[in-house]
Formats: C-alpha cells, structure tokens, sequence
C-alpha cells in the first residue's frame, strides 16, 4: 500500500498498516527491537525533545500513568533523536520507568518510516502509535507539536483493542 | 477535542451553585508550581464571574516527579470527609514550598482537626482510592499536564492567565445559553 505524500504534509502511518520493524539503542551497549515485543500491544510515542521544560510534560505523564497502559500489558516505547546519553539523564531527572529510544544514527530514520520526522526541524513529531499484538498499526495519531496529546486516545485505543 | 468523561457530581469538591451557567474543573497537583500559580487565577476568575460560575477541583497528582504531591491530596481528602476541604486546598497551595507531613499537622492543628487522625488516615492510605480514582478519570478525560482545565466540560487547551480563561469561560457560558434557547 502506497501513501502519496505530499510535500510539507506530514501523514502519519494509518490504522491496519503492518507497523515497521525497527532497531534502536535504549542504553549506550543495548538495543531493542519493535519486533521482539511482538504478541503483546506495544504503544510508540514519537516526541521533539527530552528536557523541555513543563512539569508535566509528556513523558512524564505517561509515567504518572503507566500502570493504566500496564493493566492491558501494553509496552510504552518514547522514540526522539535525542542520543542515549541524553536519554539517560532526562529518564533519571523525571524518573522513568519506560524505555527511550534514541532515533540518533541515521538521524530520524525511523521516525521517517513513520511518518513521523519534522525534515525542517529535524525532530520527531508528536505522534502515537497503537500497535497490536500481532504487529498492525491499530492506531495512529498525530498531535500538534505544541500540544501534549495526553493518554486519553491511547487508553480508547488499548480499550478497543481489547475487546 | 478532549471532553471531561466524568461528570460533575455532588461527591466532587465544589465552590459555587451547582446550576451555575459555567463550570471550571481543574486537575491539580498540590505541589507543581503552575498550579500555584493558577491557584490565585482561579480566585480572580471566581470573583469575577460571581454566581456565574461552579469550581472543581480534582486531584492529578504527578508522584513520580513531585514526591508530596500524593501525601497532600490525601491531606486533603481527609479534611474535605470533614467538611474542611477548601480551607485545606487554599492553605495547601498557600504553603507550597513547605509541604510534608509537619506542614499537615499544623494545618490541621489551625483547622481544628486531629493530626493524629490525619497521620494514620495518611499510613493507612484511607484516601489513596479517592485520590486514584480522580487520577484515572482526568487521564480518560485527556488531562494532559497540572493544571488541566475543563470549561463547561471540554479541555481548555490555550494559556490560563487570568484574561485567556475569562474569555473562555465567557465564550462557553454564551455557547450554553444558546443551545438553551434555541
């Protein structure tokens, strides 16, 4: 299935397209691979940056509610292309309990099989992906990238998956 | 557009009449510093618009960034079951800086409250299910971040100094009267 993109308008992936695999380092020696949670729903949150400077931004909501995601045994994935030191010290300061992916080297390259990378920025969007069990996209969304999306579309979409 | 999928009801924490044209919710969290400066905007906001205007107050508390966010709310929680919750909130939020169990025991101590009662209610966690449930119901609702506001049941989602929720608060009391006379 082909998306005709045009250009400057970003689309994100769309329910029921196969979720790509990828590869990315979660710690300096570790990677972690999208196909290796196959067989339980993983979400994917695309975001611009670690560190900026909200109390509740968006991570650290999804922290705060993390064991809502945990009860339909959903993995959380935070992908930016920040590099994983830097990863390291944003998941210290706001106490993460989740991954963060470091899509560093090629810059934004999964984010981009995503539909998901601002080329003129050059960061991620902020956009969610709902991936089910056996690796379809269930849902997708894009948020403004000045507005923290929130975990409401993801429950729904947790919700509806498990039904 | 995010909508509040918990609806008001007579068991939330409010300041004003119940049939009041506009209704602001606000998910809060006793020790984040935005709420405490949306603390004194919201007073304004209710002078303001007088009779016009219902105030909710819910808890959000973010713990893993905030570590007595959770110990005030239940703090909280157990003065409002005795009738003090708003003098609670204020002096909460009036004492930001300060909170933690000593700041709870002179602030029950000044409101008349056992802070014996309140220590156990606190081991105990009497108040924990109240608190969660507040939690779960603004993460459905798509609180996004303290504080979130809700105006007449959708997420306000621009700044909240004192002049942006007047006017939102003003737009959404218009919307209302008109679907009501039409």
């Amino acid at each position: 299935m082909t998306i005709d993109k045009q250009p400057g308008v970003a689309s994100v992936l769309p329910a029921g397209t196969a979720a790509p695999d990828f590869s990315l380092h979660v710690t300096p020696d570790q990677t972690l691979s999208l196909s290796e949670l196959r067989g339980k729903p993983v979400i994917l949150a695309f975001y611009p940056a670690d560190f900026s400077p909200v109390c509740g931004d968006q991570m650290a909501l999804y922290n705060e509610v993390l064991p809502e995601f945990q009860k339909f045994g959903a993995e959380l994935l935070g992908i930016s292309v920040d590099g994983v030191w830097c990863h390291h010290a944003f998941a210290e300061a706001r106490h993460l309990h989740f991954p963060l992916l470091a899509d560093f080297e090629p810059k934004g390259a999964v984010a981009q099989m995503y539909g998901a990378y601002r080329r003129a920025d050059g960061f991620c969007e902020r956009a969610l992906f709902v991936i089910d069990k056996s690796g379809i996209i269930a849902w997708s969304y894009l948020s403004p990238v000045a507005v923290n999306p929130g975990a409401d579309g993801i429950l729904q979409a947790l919700e509806d998956l498990s039904k | 557009m995010a909508m509040l999928k918990v609806p008001v009801t007579p068991e939330d924490h409010f300041q004003g009449a119940k049939d009041a044209a506009g209704t602001l919710v606000e998910y809060g969290d006793y020790e984040c510093p935005h709420c405490g400066s949306a603390y004194s905007i919201v007073k304004r906001v209710q002078k303001h618009f007088g009779k016009e205007l219902r105030f909710v107050f819910r808890n959000f508390p973010l713990q893993q960034i905030h570590p007595h966010a959770e110990s005030a709310a239940e703090t909280a929680e157990f003065a409002g079951a005795q009738g003090k919750f708003w003098e609670m909130h204020d002096a909460l939020f009036e004492n930001q800086q300060r909170l933690g169990a000593p700041l709870y025991s002179e602030l029950a101590r000044e409101m008349k409250l056992s802070p014996e009662e309140l220590e156990q209610a606190l081991e105990e966690g009497k108040y924990k299910s109240r608190v969660r449930d507040d939690f779960s119901g603004g993460v459905r609702s798509g609180v996004n971040g303290t504080p979130t506001f809700f105006i007449n049941g959708k997420r306000h989602d621009g700044p909240f100094d004192y002049g942006s929720l007047v006017q939102a608060i003003e737009g959404a009391i218009g919307d209302q009267r008109k679907t009501m006379s039409a």
